[in-house]
């Protein structure tokens, strides 16, 4: 067993893929983060990012995998979901080892596993095209905080840049400590330094009208609901206890 | 902005409107245009009421002030509740204030009829021209068609909404003469086939200019109200396949009767809603719609109502005991469709990946069919399988002995905790 060390880049995924080739190493354990020098592993290669190994093994991928088949692979990765990286090296091996396209091959374990990944993402993704609420600022930007389960914000660009083109917004992942600020013209990542922030500024930064429309939209939440239909059982697994605390109908 | 009386309209005109069902926000092809406000490509649900059902658009009516009075409905001209009427405005507001915090994916705006169908179908339409044009609003916008307004505004109403509906109310016209004395069936059906022809020949337009408007993207849905009336599933469904076929609809809603009012013709007010029937039927709409199932097939002269107990898929495979089992690794697509515990997802699933090698049960199970159904009327790459000749009363029973019906109350599983 050889465990390699990375640094949890997908181009340090890639990278790590080649070194098992080159090395012929068949037996692999993936680890992200720091390399310690212990005896604690008797085989450990750290593996230095280089792209054009990376490039050659992607190179590779475009070959045997559709342009959509890559995307996933990608989307699986980073999604930073534990313990998931030798399941996605399984995959790349088993992609390069076989003559044909194994998308499809849901019998295999990587393949399936890959699949359910992909699934278990979108589903995040789509919760938080569903699940933002903006709050709209002085200056006009709409801001909102969420908390995904797994890293899906580079996900989000596409959707919320397609629909809210006339405003500015952030919508910032809070256990990530990230965000995406959208100014009119274009996306970029940003980071925000809540230690410095006073909370009694951040009321006052709200815009006079933000209150008006969240009591509105709670009181309309209110009045669509069917007492004769109470579902709660229905209601939790559509909507989940971790995500109310950023949501404006059920603060 | 008089904050005040626009949370009482709300209330109100909210309140109203939740009865009904509908509230898809796909199947449009509505794009941001020219950097403004929203597009409508997607659906989502954005929240889920405590009842459990989907908000993904802000439903209110314009008003509730209305000139008829039919028994199931709490809007009725003789039932003594507090009234109210939005202006253009303020539905314009409401929409553009919501969409912009991403609480909808645009608005559902149905309403009474005050003064005639013209005057309210009017009203309508200006609220989606204004949200259109002023706003450039590009979300997505379900209207009510109101039966009997002018070919003229239901033209116009197509070019700024997604989805145009007219609720049939009642399954059958008998039900509808019962309770809406005052409506008829035809004032549904003449502007439903003026949509459907439009909607066709829009869609032949846009073929031939791409830069031709869109009418109705969405196209067009109904709802009827159940258990209000003693129809039969076999009748209700019957008249959901005519629909489908003859006037292209998108989709039917069912709307379990909820008692609101007291009146001799109605179900007594302290009726449980008919929840699980309700689910059966929209079960019963699927196999119709994606599983390639004829309606006759699964409720007819025999079997003129769904079995309560289990879904329909499975009800119509115990009666067809001689079609299994099949060969998961042999049979074809739509074989592997009708077998109960599979979808159409893992059926698309299981054709792709049986190309590269056979598959077993424990595949099966990570693919995500419910084998504990499924396994009754399947083989696989194992030796295992159910070799008894069991009979349909058999399985039924079995299955339900293994699994908790969704529909068991809360207070059975605390009970079980002492």
């Amino acid at each position: 067993m050889t465990t390699l060390i990375y640094d949890g880049t997908f181009e340090g995924l890639l990278t790590a893929v080649f070194e098992i080739y080159e090395h012929r190493l068949t037996h692999v354990r993936m680890q992200k983060g720091e390399w310690h020098n212990t005896a604690l592993f008797e085989n450990v290669i750290k593996v230095v990012t280089e792209n054009s190994r990376a490039t050659r093994v992607l190179k590779g991928l475009k070959q045997k995998l559709s342009a959509q088949g890559l995307q996933r692979l990608y989307a699986a990765h980073m999604a930073e979901m534990e313990g998931e990286d030798d399941n996605l090296v399984g995959y790349i091996r088993y992609v390069f080892d076989a003559q044909q396209n194994i998308e499809e091959d849901y019998g295999n374990k990587y393949v399936m596993r890959v699949s359910e990944i992909v699934r278990m993402v979108r589903r995040e993704k789509h919760r938080m095209e569903a699940f933002v609420r903006f709050q709209e600022l002085k200056d006009k930007t709409f801001y909102s905080a969420i908390e995904p389960d797994f890293n899906v914000l580079p996900l989000l660009i596409k959707h919320f840049r397609n629909r809210y083109a006339d405003q500015k917004w952030i919508i910032y992942d809070m256990r990530r400590s990230y965000g995406l600020y959208y100014d009119l013209h274009e996306t970029q990542y940003i980071s925000l330094d809540f230690a410095t922030v006073n909370p009694g500024n951040v009321i006052s930064a709200y815009d006079d009208h933000e209150a008006v429309y969240q009591d509105l939209w709670r009181n309309y939440f209110t009045s669509v609901n069917i007492p004769a239909r109470k579902n709660t059982k229905l209601h939790l697994r559509h909507v989940p206890k971790r995500y109310w605390k950023h949501l404006t109908e059920k603060i | 902005m008089n904050v005040d009386r626009i949370t009482e309209k709300l209330n109100i005109l909210a309140d109203a409107a939740k009865y009904d069902v509908s509230c898809a926000s796909s199947g449009s092809k509505r794009q941001n245009k020219d950097k403004g406000l929203g597009n409508a490509s997607n659906g989502i649900c954005h929240t889920y009421t405590e009842d459990g059902r989907c908000v993904s658009l802000l439903k209110i009516l314009f008003t509730n002030v209305c000139i008829y009075d039919c028994a199931y409905c709490v809007s009725r001209k003789n039932n003594d509740i507090k009234r109210a009427s939005f202006t253009v405005q303020e539905v314009v507001d409401l929409t553009i204030n919501f969409y912009r915090r991403n609480y909808i994916e645009g608005l559902f705006l149905s309403s009474g009829i005050f003064k005639n169908a013209d005057y309210t179908m009017e009203r309508l339409v200006q609220v989606a021209k204004k949200l259109r044009l002023e706003h450039n609003f590009n979300g997505y916008i379900h209207l009510k068609s109101i039966p009997g307004a002018s070919d003229e505004l239901m033209r116009e109403a197509g070019m700024y909404a997604d989805r145009l509906s007219i609720n049939l109310e009642m399954p059958t016209e008998e039900g509808l003469k019962l309770l809406a004395p005052e409506k008829n069936r035809q004032d549904m059906i003449t502007p439903m086939n003026f949509l459907k022809n439009e909607i066709i020949l829009r869609t032949e337009e846009k073929k031939l200019f791409k830069k031709a408007p869109m009418f109705a993207p969405a196209g067009q849905s109904t709802q009827v109200i159940i258990g209000a009336t003693p129809e039969t599933d076999q009748q209700i469904l019957q008249m959901s396949d005519q629909f489908y076929k003859g006037f292209k609809l998108k989709r039917v809603y069912y709307s379990g009767y909820v008692p609101v009012l007291s009146d001799s013709r109605l179900p007594a007010l302290n009726t449980a809603v008919p929840m699980v029937r309700e689910n059966r039927l929209y079960q019963a709409d699927w196999l119709m719609r994606f599983y390639h199932f004829k309606v006759n097939e699964i409720v007819n002269q025999d079997n003129p109502l769904l079995d309560l107990d289990i879904d329909p898929k499975l009800s119509w495979a115990l009666r067809n005991l001689q079609s299994f089992p099949i060969d998961i690794n042999k049979a074809d697509l739509q074989m592997i469709l009708r077998v109960p515990g599979i979808g159409v997802q893992s059926a698309q699933k299981i054709v792709a990946a049986r190309a590269f090698g056979k598959l077993n049960w424990e595949q099966l199970k990570k693919l995500g069919i419910a084998v504990n159904r499924a396994k009754y009327f399947i083989t696989c790459n194992s030796p295992q399988y159910e070799r008894r000749d069991l009979t349909g009363t058999a399985i039924k029973q079995y299955i339900l002995a293994g699994s908790q019906s969704k529909y068991i109350k809360n207070s059975t599983i605390q009970l079980n905790l002492f």
